[in-house]
């Protein structure tokens, strides 16, 4: 019973993660329909901004909490800068070209950022310092739940529910709702869809650095590839929950996080990787809108 | 961006560069000694690189907007379009590719033969994503599946090279097949996403099920192609895999141009230009899509076999993702659909890399920079794809595919 | 004579919307019908229902070439199955392949009518080589047949808008069909080529021996070329009949001028 609950405290922790960096897929995909494979490296610089910020705080004697939130807010700018920038150069130009082209160009904008870390940092993994505090209260429950995964949890379901008041209420998220439903309505009711666009990478960029910060400090180590495995199965993540949909990328973060708590756990450790992969096979096949997308009729 | 002055824009473009890459570009921690590196000068370059870029960029971006320039056509179409220098130019192309294996080293031929490799490789998937428009992330997969066919059934049971052959390509459309119908249904772009897990699945697959493929260690002693049982030296295996390899290009180019302009061609062209009108046209969008993905497999699970046989020696860490983005790379610079591009993109890309040793260590992100600027500049490649079309003349006369 | 075309109680919802309510229509042999009505009243959405691009709600969509083989089940069919059996149709916004000459394109109709595959591709044998010939006589002759012949290698975005709808008539008389369905053929035709298209498509009907059934908001040319007339509101079948019939059909004049006009 214990191993359970770990396991799905563990899933849980994982699919916070999953959802946070699935969010930036589905708002991208949601509005321009472009599967941005440079979103798993923003979250990536994310993780390694706020690694390096932490590390010169720290050989400059600070301690504490405070290192951890300049090095998140630090995740956060740089993060979003980064979205920012890789809309306009990689996809901006690209509006209108055919189909495969934006697509191959975010191909190429994930692999240059890969090795854009590798060469200006290094290619080994970095330990990370846990910035996370170890809470006294945790310590009844430690053995099953860390006090890392508490402010995981904590912290993706508080930015969530942020998130979910800004498309509800603001302008900005009305515009975004508007132009993910119909970018030419949006655009004739006054929308200025280019900054729509760039919001959305801003957010979605943002959102990924947290999770990059909270993974990072929770596993303890980081490279330049952790971009990489973690899109695609955010992206496996947001599939799963229907693209597009945002309370779907929460609730498909989280069904594959425990998929995989329980199928390393009882299955085998050696496939980890795959068994997000096969399920985003069989979502793909068996229900391609997800599990709470709708699926519409393209208008011929 | 509000100022139209290009100097002001240049350095704010700069100055944004500037405090972008300044923790990744300019700090190092170094963990183990607990020291921080300050890397200013990387500052300075980023500085200057962004603001000159920024000049490029813009022009290159007008000068795209302006669309082409009349009246010019590029080379490698005035070639190909002048008889006169065409034929002294193919003739002397052969005249070199006969002699270069008896001009330069066995370790020169080597590296030719890994580039030629890479061309049919690029070929291969160019039938998938130049021809069909479908984009493939997995390629390897198939490439890894040929490999591990020969090598495995070599170890097994003995099988040798020219029945491998066969094997590795059927062992490649089948696994192409079985992927393509479930995964072919699906929108293009999740296409994409699923071939590279699925080149990831074969990956891990084969590092972690060590019954069957021996895992990271490999499998080594794999023969080299056999020439009618007669001995060969290594220099004279290289040679002969050479030519070999000569023999494939040229073959896969006849192929792949034969497809091109054929009934199943056209429907791969029209799929991608409006694939609901090709449906309404009576086009099979799964069949046509299938055929493509298939035969790019086999391909790759030829070439497979041809890759095993030549290093003698494979394990998982030749097929993985790089290996697709590599051949990816070299459709995508070489030009979608475009025989020639793909051609001289391989060469391009994995001769200069082995040349420019100095260079190599950029390899990736040069590849990876390549593939956004070719699609933001310059989509249609290197040589863009100059396809056939059926011209018509006259009731009686033999359908002639020409050039346009 | 038996219908070649026979739709029972069609219906078709997005969401909440019901573009098509229970809607019955039958095209008979060589007929031309009209399907008219306001915009948004879901012509294009039967079209599409019918043609295999929309899976519709309910209802039951048959077909049958005339003497030849028991009517077919449309309903589930996928459009290129559609297409097979014999009905070929073109589109309200016109979706040629824009990059492939006219001559091309309307090759791409031949397809389901022709065979060769990879093989044939790669081997080009005498099979591929006559059925290629075929093809392209075949198409250049469905070009001369609507007056395209003058741009047989012109790419297919080159051509003039009413050319282009042409174009898209020729290719969907690629497909050998029996039934041929038209989307607002006339759309953005001046005067003079009204004429012609009401021309050709009375020739096509003659030459082919074929049933068209076509959407048009032109009065005049629905008038001068229908045999019957089906008019539609709302996703709901208002009225049929002969032009004299519907003319002073007072659901149409309504459903076309508003109340008050009545
Ligand atoms: N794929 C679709 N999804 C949602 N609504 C649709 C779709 N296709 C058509 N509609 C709706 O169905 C109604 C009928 O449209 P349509 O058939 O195009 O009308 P018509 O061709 O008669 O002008 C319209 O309200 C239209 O918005
Ligand atoms: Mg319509």
């Amino acid at each position: 019973m214990e191993y359970f609950l770990e396991l799905f405290l563990g899933g849980l922790t994982r699919g916070s993660i999953y959802a946070l960096i699935a969010l930036g897929y589905t708002m991208v995909y949601g509005i321009i329909q472009l599967i941005n494979f440079a979103h798993g490296e923003i979250y990536m610089i994310g993780a390694f901004t706020a690694l390096i910020v932490a590390n010169v705080l720290t050989l400059n004697g600070m301690q504490g909490i405070a290192v951890l939130v300049i090095a998140a807010v630090a995740a956060l700018v740089w993060s979003s800068a980064y979205g920012y920038t890789v809309e306009k150069i990689a996809y901006k130009p690209l509006r209108d070209a055919p189909r495969l082209s934006p697509l191959i160009s975010a191909i190429g904008m994930s692999i240059f950022l890969q090795n854009y870390v590798l060469l200006a940092q290094t290619s080994d993994f970095v330990s990370f310092p846990s910035l996370i505090p170890d809470f006294a209260f945790m310590d009844p429950v430690a053995h099953i739940m860390s006090s890392a995964e508490l402010v995981i949890v904590a912290t993706t379901v508080v930015v969530m529910i942020l998130l979910n008041l800004l498309i509800k209420y603001t302008r900005m998220g009305k515009a975004m709702r508007a132009t993910a439903q119909d970018k030419t309505m949006a655009v004739l009711s006054g929308v200025n869809v280019n900054r729509v666009i760039s919001t959305t990478f801003v957010i979605g960029s943002a959102l990924a650095a947290v999770g990059g910060v909270l993974i990072a400090s929770h596993i303890g180590q980081i490279n330049f590839f952790i971009g990489f495995i973690a899109g695609i199965k955010a992206f496996t993540a947001a599939v799963l929950g229907g693209i597009g949909s945002i309370p779907g990328a929460a609730l498909g973060g989280l069904v594959l996080g425990l998929t995989e708590s329980f199928a390393t756990g009882y299955v085998s450790s050696d496939y980890e990787d795959v068994f997000a992969f096969v399920l985003l096979v069989l979502i793909l096949i068996f229900r391609p809108a997800g599990i709470l997308g709708r699926s519409t009729t393209q208008k011929v | 961006m509000k100022n139209k002055n290009p100097i002001v824009q240049s350095l704010l473009i700069s100055l944004w560069f500037v405090f972008l890459t300044f923790p990744v570009m300019v700090i190092r921690v170094n963990t183990v000694e607990d020291v921080v590196e300050w890397r200013w000068w990387n500052m300075l370059w980023v500085a200057v690189g962004a603001f000159l870029l920024s000049f490029l960029w813009r022009y290159l971006l007008a000068r795209k907007a302006r669309g082409p320039r009349a009246g010019s056509m590029p080379i490698a179409q005035r070639i190909a379009g002048n008889r006169k220098l065409l034929v002294p130019f193919l003739a002397g192309l052969a005249a070199f590719v006969v002699v270069f294996p008896l001009l330069f080293s066995a370790y020169q031929v080597n590296i030719m033969i890994t580039a030629l490799i890479y061309v049919v490789l690029g070929l291969g998937l160019n039938i998938v994503v130049g021809l069909a428009g479908l984009l493939d992330l997995g390629y390897v997969a198939f490439y890894a599946v040929g490999a591990y066919s020969y090598a495995l059934l070599n170890h097994h049971f003995g099988l040798g090279f020219w029945l491998a052959i066969p094997v590795g390509m059927a062992m490649g459309a089948l696994f192409g097949i079985l992927l393509g119908i479930p995964v072919l249904r699906l929108r293009g772009d999740y296409l994409a996403i699923v071939t590279l897990g699925f080149g990831e699945i074969i990956r891990l697959v084969l590092e972690n099920w060590n019954a069957f493929s021996f895992g990271p260690s490999g499998i080594a002693n794999i023969p080299r192609p056999g020439l009618f049982g007669i001995e060969l030296s290594l220099h004279q295996a290289t040679i002969y895999l050479y030519y070999l390899m000569i023999a494939l290009v040229l073959f896969t180019v006849f192929v792949v141009n034969r497809l091109q302009n054929s009934r199943l061609g056209r429907s791969w062209l029209a799929l991608k230009e409006d694939d609901i009108a090709c449906q309404a046209m009576g086009i099979d969008r799964m069949k046509t899509k299938l055929a493509a993905f298939a035969l790019g497999a086999t391909w790759a699970g030829m070439v497979g076999v041809i890759f095993a046989a030549k290093t003698t020696f494979i394990n998982p860490a030749s097929f993985t993702l790089w290996e697709s983005i590599i051949i990816l790379s070299i459709v995508v610079f070489g030009g979608m659909g475009s025989i020639t591009g793909v051609i001289l993109g391989a060469l391009v890309l994995i001769l200069l890399p082995e040349y420019l040793r100095a260079f190599s260590e950029y390899r990736m992100i040069l590849f990876g920079a390549t593939m956004v600027l070719m699609m933001v500049f310059r989509p249609q490649g290197l040589i863009a794809n100059v396809r056939r079309r059926y011209e018509y003349h006259g009731p009686d006369e033999e359908p002639q595919a020409e050039r346009a | 004579m038996e219908p070649v075309l026979d739709v029972h109680q069609l219906t078709m919802n997005f969401g909440g919307l019901r573009a098509l309510d229970s809607v019955d229509l039958d095209v008979r042999p060589k007929e031309i019908v009209a399907l008219i009505g306001p915009n948004g009243a879901g012509k294009t959405t039967f079209f599409n229902c019918i043609t295999g691009i929309y899976e519709p709600t309910g209802g039951d969509v048959f077909a049958a070439r005339p003497g030849g083989a028991r009517k077919a089940r449309l309903n589930g069919l996928k459009p290129n199955q559609v297409t097979e059996k014999g009905l070929a149709r073109t589109f309200q916004n016109i979706r040629l392949f824009p990059n492939m000459t006219a001559l091309e394109n309307v090759m791409i109709g031949r397809h389901c009518r022709t065979s060769s595959g990879i093989v044939g591709a790669i081997f080009r044998g005498p099979r591929t080589r006559r059925e290629e010939r075929e093809t392209v006589a075949r198409s250049h002759e469905l070009l001369e047949k609507v007056d395209l012949a003058e741009y047989v290698n012109e790419l297919a975005s080159n051509l003039p808008y009413g050319a282009q709808r042409r174009l898209e008539i020729a290719r969907a008389l690629a497909t050998e069909p029996f039934l041929l369905l038209l989307d607002e053929p006339a759309a953005g035709m001046n005067p003079q080529e009204t004429l012609e298209l009401d021309e050709l498509i009375t020739r096509i009907r003659d030459e082919e021996g074929i049933s068209i059934l076509l959407i048009e908001h032109d009065m005049k040319l629905v008038m001068s070329l229908s045999d019957r007339i089906f008019v539609m509101d709302y996703g709901r079948k208002i009225a049929e009949g002969s032009p004299e019939q519907i003319r002073v059909n007072p659901e149409v004049i309504k459903a076309y001028l508003g109340e008050e006009a009545v």
